[in-house]
């Protein structure tokens, strides 16, 4: 449908609800302000005034609870393993992972020697974008942004079975 | 005088309103109240929920939390932070009163200008003061210090060994001064051997 029968001449979109719900999770995926080694310098490089992630609506939030996106973007020691676990399990559905740099995709630099990393963060968590780089540029940040973009925007919902469970639970 | 002819079809409308101010600061406050309620209805109604015990679990960045937040703070902290507001607020007061203080124009329209201001600013530290030594007489300002047992260990080792030790000065070596130490040449022994240079090795599944 082209955008002038979209509104009618009336100024009223119409869309399906499962098309709505993507637009709006896509178009404001907060991640969690959330990084581990050198790859959240470019993370932050990304999110400040140069590369301006926030107008993808792209916006850190200091706790899971409100965000919809882990950018795991650093070395995952076993030592950390554990936390970004729980961080995950504390983020409310629908969530997503962004694996940022070589380290977190299957170790980089410590694949062979590193006793201590996590030969990828895919190990303990499921992930949807991969970024590769080490560290990746702000742009590599940006590029998995507008691909998780896509990937959102394709989902499939099921948005009766939820209102009909949720009808019935509150 | 026609002035309600002149009126606007607008002011005309709004003379007729039965609505009082307030009535629509009322309709404000209901509409604001209804928008955020949809928007909560909406959030309960499409948001997939899918809890479980570790979602459900306290967020402390990550970590596991451990032992309940219904702890004893010290009541020590404060009094110290009312009697820091005190004078933090001060201040606040101090900082602008140095730009008129030494404003030049004023200073030449009346030469007495900074005497008087001088003189002010000393009269409202004063007051401040007063409040110090008030706190400081109440003896607010005193840290509770605590008395902790230390516990004596039971040696046979008498204390003064201790002491000495503690007492002991030791004799720092001057740096960059040791002597090196030549050995002859017939005796150096050239390492012929390779060095052990780092070679990755792709590892293969199984092996």
């Amino acid at each position: 449908m082209d955008n002038h029968k979209q509104t009618a001449d009336g100024g009223i979109i119409v869309a399906k609800l499962d098309d709505l719900l993507n637009w709006a999770r896509l178009s404001s995926m907060w991640p969690v302000s959330f990084g581990i080694a050198c790859c959240a310098i470019e993370m932050m490089g990304a999110m400040a005034a140069t590369y301006d992630l926030d107008r993808y609506g792209v916006f850190p939030r200091a706790s899971p609870r409100q965000a919809d996106v882990i950018i795991i973007a650093g070395t995952v020691t076993f030592k950390m393993a554990d936390r970004i676990k729980l961080l995950y399990e504390q983020m409310p559905e629908p969530k997503y992972v962004i694996s940022m740099g070589s380290c977190s995709n299957c170790g980089g630099p410590y694949w062979q020697h590193g006793y201590h990393v996590v030969k990828g963060v895919d190990k303990i968590i499921p992930v949807d974008v991969y970024v590769q780089g080490c560290p990746p540029r702000p742009e590599a940040l940006i590029g998995a942004f507008l691909e998780l973009q896509k990937k959102i925007s394709l989902e499939k919902n099921n948005i009766n079975k939820t209102l009909k469970k949720n009808a019935t639970t509150s | 005088m026609h002035i309600k002819g002149n009126l606007s079809k607008f002011e005309r409308m709004e003379e007729g309103s039965q609505i009082t101010e307030f009535g629509k600061v009322f309709i404000y406050l209901v509409v604001g109240t209804l928008l955020v309620l949809l928007t909560l209805l909406l959030g309960k109604l499409l948001s997939p929920k899918k809890p479980t015990a570790a979602k459900q679990s306290t967020y402390e960045c990550g970590e596991v939390s451990q032992g309940s937040s219904w702890i004893q703070f010290n009541s020590r902290f404060y009094v110290i932070a009312l009697v820091f507001l005190l004078f933090d607020v001060e201040m606040v007061f101090i900082f602008p009163w140095t730009t008129v203080f030494g404003s030049s124009e004023l200073i030449a329209a009346d030469g007495r200008w900074g005497w008087y201001t001088l003189v002010e600013m000393f009269i409202f530290i004063g007051i401040l003061i007063v409040g110090l030594v008030y706190v400081w007489k109440k003896g607010d300002l005193e840290w509770i210090k605590p008395s902790p047992k230390i516990p004596a260990l039971q040696t046979t080792i008498p204390q003064k060994i201790y002491e000495a030790s503690n007492k002991k000065n030791y004799q720092v070596r001057p740096f960059g001064a040791i002597p090196t130490q030549t050995a002859e040449p017939s005796k150096v022994q050239e390492n012929t051997a390779p060095k052990p240079a780092f070679k990755p090795k792709f590892i293969t599944k199984g092996s």
